[in-house]
C-alpha cells in the first residue's frame, strides 16, 4: 500500500481532523525535546478512542508500516522521534481523568494526562502522585511510563515503576491486554516493570492507573556551601549513614552555582565551590528533629555555612536557583550538551575530578549538577556550534564520560532514556547476551517490529554513531519547562 | 560453588535436553508446582559482594542465606525494607527475589521487585548477562532484573542480585484495638491517604494492629493521635505475621491468599480471615469450593492463590498467557528450566 492509499483509508477510518498529512501540520511533530533530530513522519494520527487505536495499529500491520507514539514530546533522547516512512500517534486526545479513588489512593487516568495535572486533581483529597520529572507541567503521564521518568524526590519516593499499578496496552497486533492490577500484585509475570521505560518499543498506552500517596504535613530546605566538592559529597554520605532519607538532595558545583544564582538570585554563595540543598518531609515532628540532626551533620562535615530556609518563600527561591541551572547555564554559553549518567554516590569525587580534567584537556568548561541523592549526574559541557570542530569534540567528551560513568558501575541514562541518543553508549553498558534478549523480548511484544524501530537497543552489527542533546544558543525546545 | 560450574551444568542439560529444577534453601518449596527435570542446587553460590551503608546498595550472590543479609544490614542499621518472608532458616537471597514475596511492610514501602536494581542471571542458552546495576536511577535497556522477582526461575537462574536497602526506622510502636472486619477496612484504609507514619495495618480476626515507626518525635505524635493500645511484644507479633507461625496459620486445610484493593468489604465467604497489608492481602482458610472462591473475588476485581496445600493461581487471558509463553521462550528457548511450571491460562 502506498502512502496516498493508507492516509485515504486512515481518513476513511478516523474523523477527518484525526489525520495530518501536510507538511505543515506535520512540521510540530517532528522532534521531541532533543531537537537536534528533526523528521517528518508519513503522517500523524490523533485518535480518540481505544478502538481508533486498535484500528490503526491493525491497519498498519496488515501493510508493514511502522508507528511511534508521542505524548508531549518533551522527551530528551529522541524516543518519540517520527520515521519517514512511519506513522506518528499522538495520544493528546486523551487526557481524561477517569477516576480517583480516595479510599485506595489510586488514580485511573488516560495517557495523555499532564503529570502535574495528576496531582492538582488529587489535591482537594490531601494526596498527590509522586515522580515528578522537571518538565511536569508539560509532560504526560504516558510519556512518563514509557521512559520510566524520576525527578528530585527519587531517592525516597521511586521512579515511575515503584508508582504506578495497572496499565491499558494495545499491541502492535491490535490486542487491548491489562498489565498489572488495581491490587498490589498481579498473577504471572511482572510485565509492568517490563512495560516502563520500555520507550513505546513494546506497546502503546491507553490507560494508567498510578498510586497516589499523602502529602506530607511539611517540607523543608536546608543549604550547605562547601569548599570543596568531595567533602559536600562526604556530607551526602554521612547524611545518609545517620539514617535520614531525605525527600531530596542536589549538589551544584561552582560553575552552575554562579550561573543559577546570576539568573535566579536565589541567595546562593557565589564563591563556594559546592553547595548542596537537602529537602526533608513529613510530620512536623519529623520534619524539626531532622533538620536538627542534617545541620549538625553537614557543620560536623565541613560546611561553610548552613542556611535553613527561613520560610516557604524562601524554600521556593533555593530550589528555583537549582531548577533553573540549565536555562542558567545556557545564557552564559552559546551551546550546552546535557548529560544523564547516574554513579555510585562514593564515585563522585573520581568522576568529577576527571571530568574535570578532561573539561582542561577539550577545553570546554563544564557545569556539574547532581541528583546527589540517587547518584544522577548531570555535567552540562558548554560549547559554541559555530566554531568549526566543537560539537564534535564536545560528543566525544561527552561519550567519555558515560563510558566513565559504566566504568565506575553506574549507567549511561538515569532518567533521559536512550532513544536515539545514547544507542551507541548501549553497546559500551551492555555485551551480546543482553542486548539478544532485549530484542528477544521486543519480538516477544512486538514480532513484526513496527513499533518505534531503531529506538533504545542497537543492533548487534550496528552501533552507529549518534549526536546528544544539542542546544543552540540557549534555545532550549520548551525553553518554557525547568529543566533539573 | 561459582557461576562457572553452575553454567557448565547448564550447557551440558542444553546439549542433553534435559530440564533443570532450581533449588536452593527450599524454605519456599511449598509454593512450587510440580517441575520436571534434575535439580540444580545454588545453595552454594553465597556471599555477600559488596555492601556500602553510605550508598543504599547490597549485592550478594543468589545462595546466600537471607539472615546472613539482614544481620550484615542490621549490623548498619539498615534493613531490607520489604520486610520479606523466610518461611525457615535455610531461606536465600534468589529464592526470596525469584518467589517475590514481600512482607507487612510492603503498602508502605515496596515490594520485593520495587527494591531490585539489578542482577546477574543465566540464561537458557546457558550465557551470563546482567541487567540493571548497583545505582537507583537507571533506565538504560529494558528492566529485565525487575521482570525475573516473581518469576520463580522459569526464566533463568540468578546468581547476583543488587537491591536498594534502607535505614531501620529509629523507632517503632505497635497500636492495637478490638474491632469488627468492616470497621477494621475503614480504619486501616485511611491510614493509606494520611500522612502518618504507619508502615503495618492488620485485623486478626479480633484486633486491628498499626505499627508506627519513623523517627522519635514522629512515633510519639502519631501515638498520641492514634487511639488503641500499645501491643506488647510488637516485633514477635510481626515476625509471626509475617512467617505465618502466629496461632491463625496453626489450621489444616488449604490457605489461600486473596489480593484486593485494599478498601473491598469483607467478603462473604466462609471460613477464617486474617487481614494484612492494610486490607490488600488477606488470608483465607476455607472448605468452599476454589472456584466459589474465585468467582466471588472476581467479583470485587481481586484475584486468588492457593498458598499452602493448593496448587492453583489465577488463570490469565488467552492474549496474556500466549504473551507469558514467547516470554519465557525468549529466555530459555529450550524450557531447560523449571519444566512444568507454567502460568495458567483461562
Amino acid at each position: 500500500m502506498n502512502h496516498q492509499a493508507l492516509i485515504s483509508e486512515l481518513k476513511r477510518m478516523l474523523p477527518p481532523e484525526s489525520v495530518l498529512h501536510d507538511r505543515e501540520d506535520l512540521r510540530p511533530f517532528e522532534c521531541d525535546g532533543l531537537s537536534v533530530y528533526r523528521q517528518l513522519p508519513m503522517a500523524v494520527v490523533l485518535p480518540g478512542t481505544v478502538e481508533e487505536v486498535q484500528k490503526i495499529v491493525r491497519l498498519c500491520r496488515e501493510h508493514e508500516v511502522p508507528v511511534v507514539a508521542r505524548g508531549a514530546g518533551t522527551g530528551l533522547s529522541g524516543g518519540a522521534l517520527p520515521l519517514a516512512n512511519g506513522l506518528l500517534l499522538s495520544l493528546a486526545k486523551f487526557k481524561r481523568i477517569i477516576n480517583i479513588d480516595v479510599e485506595n489512593a489510586m488514580a485511573t487516568v488516560e495517557p495523555g494526562v499532564r503529570n502535574l495535572a495528576i496531582s492538582e486533581a488529587a489535591a482537594r483529597f490531601g494526596l498527590y502522585y509522586a515522580p515528578d520529572p522537571s518538565s511536569q507541567i508539560a509532560c504526560t503521564i504516558g510519556g512518563n511510563v514509557a521512559e520510566n521518568s524520576g525527578g528530585v524526590h527519587c531517592l525516597k519516593y521511586g521512579l515511575t515503576v515503584h508508582n504506578i499499578l495497572m496499565l491499558k496496552v494495545v499491541t502492535m497486533e491490535g490486542e487491548l491486554l491489562t498489565i498489572g492490577s488495581q491490587t498490589l500484585d498481579a498473577p504471572g509475570y511482572d510485565l509492568l516493570a517490563l512495560m516502563t521505560g520500555s520507550e513505546g518499543l513494546l506497546g502503546i498506552i491507553v490507560e494508567v492507573t498510578v498510586k497516589l500517596l499523602p502529602k506530607p504535613e511539611r517540607a523543608q530546605v536546608v543549604l550547605a556551601a562547601f569548599d570543596d566538592v568531595a567533602r559536600a559529597g562526604e556530607a551526602v554520605g554521612a547524611i545518609i549513614a545517620a539514617g535520614i532519607i531525605p525527600a531530596g538532595l542536589e549538589m551544584m558545583d561552582r560553575l552552575a552555582i554562579q550561573a543559577a544564582e546570576d539568573f535566579a538570585h536565589a541567595g546562593y554563595p557565589r564563591d563556594a565551590e559546592a553547595i548542596l540543598l537537602c529537602e526533608l518531609d513529613g510530620t512536623h515532628a519529623e520534619v524539626s528533629e531532622y533538620i536538627m540532626k542534617v545541620r549538625k551533620i553537614l557543620t560536623d562535615n565541613g560546611a561553610t555555612e548552613v542556611r535553613t530556609a527561613k520560610d516557604e518563600t524562601e524554600r521556593q527561591l533555593f530550589w528555583k536557583g537549582r531548577k533553573s541551572a540549565f536555562p542558567a547555564v545556557g545564557r552564559i554559553s552559546p551551546d550546552y550538551y546535557c548529560m544523564d549518567g547516574t554513579i555510585p554516590r562514593s564515585q563522585l569525587p573520581r568522576v568529577l575530578h576527571q571530568i574535570s580534567s578532561w573539561s582542561a584537556e577539550y577545553g570546554l568548561a563544564v557545569a556539574n549538577v547532581f541528583h546527589a541523592g540517587d547518584g544522577n549526574l548531570h555535567p552540562l559541557i558548554l560549547f559554541d556550534g559555530n566554531k568549526q570542530g566543537e560539537l564534535e569534540r564536545t560528543e566525544e567528551f561527552g561519550s567519555r564520560i558515560l563510558d566513565l560513568c559504566v566504568e565506575v558501575g553506574g549507567t549511561i541514562t538515569g532518567e533521559h532514556g536512550v532513544g536515539v541518543e545514547k544507542i551507541d553508549q548501549m553497546c559500551t553498558q551492555f555485551k551480546g547476551p543482553e542486548l539478544n534478549q532485549f530484542h528477544a523480548i521486543k519480538a516477544a511484544f512486538d514480532p513484526s517490529g513496527l513499533l518505534n524501530p531503531g529506538k533504545a537497543v542497537p543492533t548487534l552489527h550496528r552501533c552507529a554513531e549518534f549526536g546528544a542533546m544539542h542546544v543552540h544558543h540557549g534555545n532550549l525546545p520548551h525553553a518554557d519547562l525547568e529543566r533539573f | 560453588m561459582d557461576g562457572i560450574s553452575l553454567q557448565q551444568q547448564v550447557l551440558q542439560a542444553i546439549e542433553d535436553r534435559a530440564p533443570l529444577r532450581i533449588t536452593a534453601g527450599g524454605s519456599k518449596s511449598f509454593l512450587e508446582q510440580k517441575t520436571e527435570g534434575i535439580a540444580i542446587d545454588v545453595n552454594a553460590h553465597r556471599g555477600i559482594i559488596e555492601y556500602d551503608p553510605r550508598e543504599l546498595v547490597l549485592t550478594a550472590r543468589s545462595g546466600t542465606p537471607l539472615s546472613d543479609i539482614e544481620n550484615a544490614l542490621a549490623a548498619s542499621g539498615q534493613m531490607l525494607a520489604f520486610e520479606p518472608p523466610h518461611f525457615g532458616s535455610a531461606a536465600t537471597l534468589g529464592g526470596t527475589i525469584s518467589t517475590g514475596l514481600s512482607g507487612p511492610r510492603r503498602p508502605y514501602s515496596g515490594s520485593a521487585r520495587d527494591f531490585v536494581l539489578g542482577c546477574k542471571m543465566l540464561n537458557g542458552r546457558g550465557e551470563i548477562a546482567s541487567f540493571g546495576g548497583q545505582v537507583m536511577k537507571n533506565v538504560a535497556g529494558y528492566d529485565v532484573s525487575r521482570l525475573l522477582a516473581g518469576s520463580h526461575g522459569t526464566l533463568g537462574i540468578l546468581l547476583e542480585i543488587s537491591l536498594k536497602v534502607l535505614p531501620r526506622p529509629a523507632s517503632s510502636i505497635t497500636v492495637s484495638r478490638e474491632c469488627s472486619k468492616g470497621d477494621a477496612i475503614s480504619i486501616m484504609s485511611k491510614f493509606l491517604s494520611r500522612p502518618y507514619p504507619v508502615d503495618g495495618a492488620c485485623h486478626d480476626g479480633e484486633r486491628v494492629h498499626l505499627r508506627i515507626s519513623g523517627s522519635e518525635q514522629a512515633v510519639k505524635e502519631a501515638r498520641s493521635k492514634i487511639p488503641g493500645d500499645m501491643l506488647p511484644d510488637a516485633d514477635v507479633f510481626w515476625h509471626g505475621l509475617r512467617e505465618q507461625t502466629l496461632p491463625y496459620f496453626h489450621r489444616p486445610g488449604t490457605l489461600y491468599r486473596i489480593a484486593v484493593k485494599p478498601s473491598t468489604r469483607p467478603m462473604h465467604i466462609n471460613g477464617q480471615w486474617l487481614f494484612d497489608w492494610g486490607g490488600a492481602q488477606r488470608w483465607l482458610y476455607s472448605v468452599e469450593d476454589t472456584e466459589t472462591i474465585r468467582h466471588q473475588v472476581a467479583l470485587s476485581g481481586g484475584h486468588v492463590t492457593a498458598f499452602r496445600n493448593g496448587s492453583n493461581s489465577t488463570p490469565l487471558t488467552p492474549p496474556l498467557f500466549a504473551l507469558h509463553q514467547r516470554l519465557k521462550a525468549s529466555f530459555d528457548p529450550l524450557e531447560i528450566f523449571n519444566r512444568g511450571y507454567i502460568f495458567k491460562t483461562l
